[in-house]
């Protein structure tokens, strides 16, 4: 009997299993490049596993939705993740003594700044009104930054992809940014990482160091909190004083 | 597991219906977090329950993001006219995020500290 290829593709290209295997395959093979190269932050395992799977649907012509379909069960565990944030979040808020004050102004200051650069870089280099409002709340986490970005008239897949991209951005280029100005306390370099770059950033710092990585995950809540709050009002004002 | 999964999933369900019932900006997951935060802080003997299992999924939280990075594909025309101003958009207030946030944190502690 003649072995029918065809047959086992068209199985394979619809199937949620080969979605759900090339997904942690290409995860697994970029953590691996990673620990192997020293942990090189430009050889982020998110980087290296969309870049993978990008060209292997782009060469064989599998659609995204297609893919979608079997990669949503680890999508879906994003959900219950964000859930799990608050068990180092209690453990550090049991642990703390005082300092408030300087975590909400840092996280004030931060989300006004992640939102307000964003839009202005953004608007300056001539990206359409709908790019510029995709990007508004790149710094939080999907789900919050996909439902302010249909609010307020962008384009929220896009700003899915704009979110992946800051916290890849951000896991690369924070720990240097944080050398190079001389941040060394492990709460504020964490804090930093999970206001700028969600739950990406805060990966990142848990694998550098626990403090840090408690006080990524307590950012990337308030910071959804404070972006989920502060950008539907700002937007408010801004239409109000421009009239459209 | 199955119970400490469980307890995720139903912190979850709740915060998902919370949202939809009062149209609230923030998403479900998220009041999820701050529901099971506020009943560790009411019964911190919970977290055992939930230790190995929330630390087996933080631990490989950036593995979640792919599915949805991978979704660029579809918007390689937006991204192939505009790249330059996403991405000098998404390194520019990235960094300077960092730099403000960590900044300002690491100085008011310091002085708070020399303060006391």
């Amino acid at each position: 009997m003649e072995p029918n290829f065809n047959e086992v593709w068209v199985y394979l290209s619809a199937s949620p299993l080969t979605a759900l295997t090339v997904t942690l395959v290409a995860y697994l093979l970029g953590d691996w490049l990673y620990q192997r190269s020293g942990r090189m932050p430009i050889l982020n395992p998110v980087l290296i596993a969309v870049v993978l799977i990008t060209v292997g649907l782009t060469v064989t012509g599998i659609d995204y939705w297609t893919y979608f379909e079997g990669a949503q069960f680890v999508h879906f565990l994003l959900g219950p993740a964000t859930v799990a944030l608050a068990l180092p979040v209690a453990k550090l808020l049991r642990n703390m003594k005082g300092g408030y004050k300087a975590l909400l102004v840092s996280l004030l200051c931060g989300s006004v700044t992640a939102a307000v650069t964003a839009v202005v870089i953004a608007d300056l280099l001539f990206a359409s009104h709908q790019t510029v409002m995709s990007l508004a709340p790149k710094s939080v986490t999907t789900p919050i930054a996909m439902g302010i970005s249909e609010r307020i008239g962008g384009l929220p897949s896009l700003t899915a992809v704009c979110v992946i991209m800051t916290g890849v951005i951000g896991a690369i280029l924070g720990p240097y940014v944080l050398n190079a100005a001389r941040i060394t306390s492990w709460d504020a370099r964490g804090f930093a990482m999970g206001v700028a770059a969600h739950g990406i950033g805060t990966a990142r710092a848990i694998q550098i160091n626990k403090d840090a990585g408690a006080f990524a995950s307590l950012a990337v809540g308030l910071n959804g909190l404070a972006t989920a709050t502060l950008i539907p009002i700002f937007w408010a004002i801004w239409q109000w004083w421009g009239g459209s | 597991m199955l119970f400490a999964l469980t307890q995720l999933l139903v912190c979850q369900l709740v915060g998902e219906i919370l949202a939809r019932l009062f149209d609230l900006a923030i998403p479900g997951p998220v009041i999820g977090m701050g529901l099971l935060l506020a009943i560790l802080l009411w019964r911190p003997a919970l977290s055992e329950t939930l230790e190995s299992t929330a630390n087996g999924i933080l631990s490989h939280l950036s593995l979640l993001f792919v599915p949805a990075g991978v979704g660029v594909i579809a918007h390689l025309a937006i991204l192939g006219d505009e790249w330059k101003a996403i991405l000098g958009s998404l390194i520019g207030s990235t960094v300077v995020t960092v730099l403000v946030t960590g900044w300002i944190l690491q100085k008011m502690h310091r002085s708070d500290r020399d303060g006391a």
